[in-house]
């Protein structure tokens, strides 16, 4: 088994603590059964990252949520939140931990107003407001006064990120924020992070989607039955490896000796032609083949793809399309 | 990214020339700090002065619209209403005495009925629903875990659960102590109100008995929250804590109606129920009163512990 731990971690490994969002030291949960749901789990979420957390189903990740926002005690080990006391760093947090939860009988509005009320530092006066302003970015203000019990499940994960964006976040606990929406909903929800992420709050998304990490996230880690085994920036975990530029042509051959001479590595021959990128610039290898008179029919660059490097670390098969 | 841009400078509070009070000039508003970030702009300060009653409100406001509740209540109101016209249509009948008669006699006494038939069962199962559901509901449907999330705060949302089941408790002694008045008012002639001592009181005294033994059994359904609540800590799901508690109430009952167990009696709850009958002797039985209401007070103490001391270390894992 790889441990990429050390060297993946390195970027900010070396940045000083309170500049993470989330810090773990050691982070231990046994269950009563003496079943260990979280391992000396030792994290550290850079703040204004978008923090993907990884992990097959049952690795851990909930349990960890859970004890970042007070739920469950750590049997051992300490985490922090935005290097301050839980207390006064859950009102800067958002979260959404294990599917939406909400009272049936009320209109969505008035769930949110129910939860802003449990908020001790959320200003009554400005509720209104900020419960139209949440609904309005999850795409709900239609739905808002439509019972909570006959919502689809799309709109209750909606509502539920809604209820997370109620106040000013410093930042965002998403535990699979795409569960139950539709490719569409899905992509809004990535949007959605990505301008959340934008204005400098930090996300920790927690998922067992390869491509939705993949997709949103500048940073990662990846949990395996309750253990840590990587963590870093995305590019660091994709373990090294190179984007690569594919040629779908005729000429095979030719274009495998002008990908040389270009200086490229690991040139590769098959029913196309790739190689590694290497900091070229795509169109720079394009102008070359053309000019060496190579009918080039079909021209990709391949990113470095998380999911082989999370199977072989994780040792199952990933759900990749949910 | 300027999407993003756009949608903060939208959000800045627009600075409108008429509105700038006089003492701020061009250049003190130049000089001052960069405003926070867009996001930030109405950044929270430590803690709200009315956060508690805040809360305490939503579950309130929770508690008195949910259908069922008020369900309840409506059963409670109509207990005195059909007591007391079955009261009425046999009183027509002559040659009846006892309870029939100094009800008929006096409209005040339909609500001294009323609580004596409610107060061992119904109006028991109604608050231990309430109270039984507060933590253990909202452990069921997983809202628990957001409200601790926002942060509500265990001891605080204990704090509200409780205060909710109490005011809740109060209620459902009002709502009978109303329906029952108002019926024996239509009903029964008003004025001078016959004790069970015999003696005569005027009919604003009976008022203020019924509000004294009002406040003695509200406290009494307190005491009674209290150990729902503390059962509903224990368990995710509420019917559970709400049939703990009306387990609990059953079997007072019985140890109560076992002559060899008389030495326990003093300590059980339903016992203290009944007690608000002392109002009707002359004078006022106010030692009856107090130990009673101290029995309360020991149940709330316990209970609440009891309660406190579970939850607020618990793991929540629904």
């Amino acid at each position: 088994m790889t441990t990429v731990t050390q060297e993946a971690g390195a970027p900010f490994g070396a940045a000083p603590p309170s500049d993470a969002a989330i810090v773990t030291k050691g982070l231990t949960k046994r269950f009563r059964g003496g079943q260990v749901a979280v391992d000396t789990l030792d994290l550290a979420v850079p703040r204004g990252s978008v923090f993907g957390f990884l992990g097959p189903n049952g690795s851990g990740k909930t349990t960890t949520i859970r004890m970042l926002l007070g739920l469950v005690a750590p049997t051992a080990g300490e985490c922090s939140l935005l290097g301050l006391p839980l207390a006064e760093a859950l009102p800067r947090v958002g979260a959404l931990v294990e599917g939406p939860a909400f009272y049936p009988y009320l209109s969505g509005e008035a769930n949110l107003r129910r939860f802003d009320a449990a908020d001790p530092t959320a200003p009554a006066g400005t509720a209104t407001r900020r419960i139209e302003r949440a609904l309005e970015r999850v795409g709900l203000t239609a739905a808002a006064g439509k019972r909570y019990r006959n919502y689809s499940l799309g709109m209750r994960q909606r509502l539920a990120i809604a209820a997370a964006l109620l106040g000013p976040r410093e930042l965002l606990i998403l535990d699979e924020p795409t569960n139950g929406l539709d490719p569409q909903g899905t992509r809004e929800v990535r949007a959605l992070v990505k301008e959340i992420a934008a204005g400098g709050t930090t996300v920790f998304v927690s998922s067992h989607l390869l491509a939705e990490v993949e997709q949103m996230c500048t940073h990662g880690a990846i949990m395996r039955t309750g253990k840590l085994v990587a963590q870093g920036t995305i590019a660091s975990l994709s373990g090294g490896r190179a984007t690569r530029v594919r040629i779908d042509t005729p000429d095979v051959a030719d274009a495998a000796r002008v990908l040389s001479e270009l200086g490229l590595a690991d040139v590769r021959v098959a029913a196309d032609v790739s190689a590694e990128l290497d900091g070229l610039a795509p169109e720079q290898v394009n102008a070359a083949l053309v000019g060496e008179g190579v009918a080039v029919r079909g021209f990709a660059v391949v990113r470095p793809s998380l999911e082989d490097v999370f199977v072989g670390l994780t040792g199952e098969g990933f759900d990749v399309d949910g | 990214m300027s999407t993003a841009e756009t949608s903060a400078t939208e959000a800045r509070p627009r600075r409108t020339p008429g509105l700038v009070p006089v003492a701020e000039t061009l250049s003190s508003a130049e000089r001052r700090p960069p405003e926070p970030e867009p996001d930030r702009l109405d950044v929270r300060p430590a803690r709200m002065p009315w956060a508690f009653w805040r809360l305490l409100g939503s579950e309130l406001g929770l508690t008195f619209r949910r259908p069922r509740n008020l369900v309840m209540l409506a059963v409670l109101a109509s207990v005195p209403v059909i007591v007391g016209v079955t009261l009425r249509i046999v009183a027509d009948d002559d040659g009846v005495g006892g309870m029939i008669a100094d009800v008929a006699g006096n409209s005040l006494m339909l609500t001294f009925v009323s609580f004596s038939f409610l107060v061992l069962l119904l109006m028991p199962i109604t608050v231990s629903v309430v109270a039984g559901d507060s933590i253990a509901g909202e452990a069921g449907t997983g809202t628990l875990r957001y409200l601790l999330a926002a942060p509500a705060g265990r001891t605080r949302l204990l704090a509200v659960k409780y205060l909710n089941a109490v005011v809740f408790g109060y209620a459902v002694t009002a709502v009978v102590a109303l329906s029952g008045l108002v019926t024996g008012l239509i009903l029964f002639p008003a004025g001078p109100v016959t004790l069970l001592s015999g003696t005569t009181v005027s009919m604003a005294e009976g008022l203020l008995r019924i509000l004294i033994s009002v406040g003695y059994i509200g406290a009494g359904m307190a005491a009674l929250a209290a150990v729902a609540l503390a059962l509903s800590v224990f368990t995710e799901v509420s019917i559970g804590a709400i049939a703990g508690t009306m387990v609990l109430v059953i079997v007072c009952q019985v140890l109560r109606a076992i002559p060899e167990l008389d030495a326990l009696a003093p300590y059980l709850l339903p016992t203290r129920f009944t007690g608000f009958d002392a109002v009707l002797r002359s004078p006022i039985d106010t030692g009856a009163l107090t130990s009673g209401l101290l029995a309360f007070g020991a149940y709330i103490t316990l209970s609440l512990s009891i309660a406190w001391a579970r939850f607020s270390g618990k793991d929540i894992t629904s």
